[in-house]
């Protein structure tokens, strides 16, 4: 189990902690995936990131909470600890597959470095594991993409090579920080295809960092939406799709072209997110939201049930309904 | 009369640098023909390297092209050159796609939108080039609180309607939409999808609409050529060619868009890297083809009365 728990961070800004992340719990079981879905610049890479503890240097704080993995506290390691979950029992894909490969370094010697770091193998054995990793992503000729340097392969073989390399040495959970966004449409069904199929097969736990509604359609069981630094509803992913409760999340699913009528005005939501150091008092969402009164600019909206285990952190849950059209 | 027109247009690239000798000429586009009319939006969809963005910059002439003719409003500009060129410009106007690199970060956001300006009414003096500056980022959307600002400034959402209002300051009537909202959150990418639509309507625009994202095309787009390998291997109606595509590459296109409904999954299928090649003579598409034959290897990739390349078409 992974477990974040009323986790706030802060990042700097012009040389002063702001909150960028704010009181955010989402647990993810063994063996499930989950959703972090969000828009750009609302925090969702950031409590990613901060699960391996990664931007500490970037002076990147905790200011409350804790995240614990199988009951163990992440910051209550010691570096060497932290190194060994650190792709080890938990590992990350990242986005862009070409900056996370070191153009100077073959495609093996980048793989084996990471088994060797993880697993007591020599360097045949590293190899011969690598090619297995390779082979079990959809690289056919793994024994020649070994050789070869990043440029030569295309952005979905790259994609795969990272893949192989958060495989490498048996991890229990993977963060997949938009794993797809950079690549073709038709490379990203084949990558969702393979992380799918992988999951199932090593009983991955699965965190999906992604602004695409889509992906989380076509992956994940649970999914946690975040605003402004706050989740602001949670829940299993039939439940959200079906009845999405909070205002923001609504107004995300509407505004994608994929459900509205071709030719016709797509729905927005008026304005943008606000910046850390520049959230509202009260509900974060507030100035967008077509419900807000005064109550939602003076009271912390706390979470709510919406029903069963879908949580919604809003004072008007009552009052969305398919009627009021948002 | 076609606001823009290209006839057979073709760019070959010749392998250049220290690996002349043994390099290969890269075909990047291939015969492509289009019209493209007054308040129209023509999309051009394809993946990363399909000669998509080479259209582009070849329809605005600021690639020459290989072969093939290019005509602004009719006039035939695929041989004109220098101040004569240069005097027509104004007519096509291109979005980029990243708005922030498109924009100088040290010039004002007013001097960056009035830049066409200098060039295209050098005797516009200067006050009045901002206030037509604050008029057209006013129709983007953009109050004049921002004219003396700097781009750093600005959100992503903004910038691009920066972009959109430098294109529009000339008053072009044809714009070029290379992947203009690809790079914007999706709530953001709705407001600019919007504005585009008012703005045409407005100013009866033609678009050239470019983007690999078919929701969003299917969005925006009247007519849709699909490219694959530098060439138009389906074009049509978008409603239709969305409704029954006929080449089996634009139905893998369609097939692999996002679902939209978890309950729309699909079994897990791992086919690894299969086919993502491309075939060197006859119809490029072949190494990927489920109805791929013998006969493939001879096609010649043209364009049939019906709108597709394909010998062995879906049904409709």
């Amino acid at each position: 189990m992974l477990e974040i728990h009323d986790l706030s961070l802060t990042v700097p800004i012009q040389g002063q902690p702001v909150e960028a992340v704010s009181g955010v719990s989402i647990a993810l079981a063994a063996g499930s995936v989950m959703g972090l879905v969000g828009e750009s610049g609302c925090g969702k890479s950031l409590t990613a990131q901060a699960i391996l503890r990664l931007g500490e240097h970037q002076g990147i704080d905790k200011t409350s909470g804790d995240i614990l993995l199988d009951g163990h506290s992440i910051f209550a390691m010691d570096d060497e600890a932290l190194r060994n979950i650190r792709g080890g029992k938990v590992s990350m894909v990242f986005q862009e597959p070409m900056t996370a490969l070191n153009p100077v370094f073959s495609i093996g010697s980048q793989i084996c470095e990471v088994i060797q770091l993880h697993l007591k193998l020599d360097k045949k054995q590293a190899q011969a594991r690598a090619i297995e990793l390779l082979q079990d992503v959809g690289l056919q000729d793994a024994g020649q993409v070994l050789k070869q340097y990043p440029d030569a392969l295309s952005g979905g073989m790259r994609q795969r090579v990272l893949i192989a390399m958060a495989m490498s040495a048996d991890p229990d959970y993977i963060i997949a920080d938009e794993p797809t966004t950079a690549l073709d449409v038709s490379v990203q069904k084949r990558i969702i295809a393979l992380l799918r199929g992988l999951q199932q097969k090593r009983n991955l736990g699965v965190l999906l960092v992604t602004h695409d509604f889509g992906l989380v359609a076509e992956m994940c069981e649970d999914v946690a939406v975040m605003y402004a630094g706050q989740i602001v509803e949670s829940g299993p992913v039939a439940d959200i799709f079906e009845h999405p409760a909070h205002p923001y999340t609504r107004a995300l699913m509407a505004c994608r072209p994929e459900v509205s009528e071709a030719g016709e005005s797509l729905a927005v939501i008026s304005g943008q997110v606000p910046s850390p150091g520049q959230w509202p008092t009260g509900c974060h969402f507030a100035p967008r939201c077509p419900l807000a009164d005064q109550a939602c600019e003076a009271g912390i909206a706390v979470d709510a049930w919406a029903s069963g285990n879908h949580l919604v952190r809003c004072i008007h849950v009552d009052s969305v309904s398919e009627d009021t059209g948002i | 009369m076609s606001m823009l027109e290209v006839r057979d247009l073709g760019k070959t690239f010749a392998a250049g640098g220290m690996f002349r000798a043994i390099g290969k000429d890269k075909r990047a586009v291939d015969a492509v023909s289009f019209k493209l009319d007054a308040g129209e939006t023509l999309a051009i969809v394809g993946e990363s390297g399909s000669g998509k963005s080479t259209i582009a910059r070849l329809a605005m002439r600021l690639l020459e092209a290989s072969d093939g003719e290019i005509f602004w409003a009719g006039e035939d500009v695929s041989s004109m050159t220098g101040s004569a060129l240069r005097s027509r410009r104004s007519h096509i106007q291109m979005v980029f796609q990243d708005p922030f690199a498109s924009l100088n970060p040290r010039m004002k956001i007013w001097e960056s939108v009035a830049e066409g300006l200098r060039v295209h009414q050098p005797e516009m003096p200067r006050n009045q080039r901002r206030q037509k500056a604050a008029e057209t980022l006013a129709l983007c959307g953009l109050d004049d609180s921002g004219l003396d600002r700097y781009p750093h400034q600005f959100s992503g959402g903004q910038r691009q309607r920066i972009g959109i209002a430098r294109a529009l300051i000339v008053e072009p009537k044809v714009l070029v939409l290379d992947e203009p909202v690809s790079a914007l959150d999706v709530s953001v990418q709705a407001q600019v999808l919007n504005l585009m639509k008012e703005i045409q309507l407005a100013k009866g625009l033609a678009y050239l609409f470019i983007s690999h994202d078919l929701s969003v095309i299917r969005h925006v787009a009247d007519r849709i050529s699909v490219m694959f390998a530098g060439q138009i291997v389906e074009q049509g109606e978008a409603v239709t060619v969305f409704a029954h595509p006929r080449h089996p590459y634009t139905r893998a296109l369609l097939d692999a868009r996002p679902i939209d409904h978890p309950g729309d999954r699909t079994e897990v299928a791992l086919n690894g890297d299969i086919g993502e090649g491309m075939a060197d003579s006859g119809c490029a598409y072949q190494p990927r083809c489920p109805f791929a034959s013998d006969a493939c290897a001879g096609f010649d990739g043209q364009l049939n009365e019906q709108g597709y390349a394909c010998l062995h078409p879906l049904d409709q």
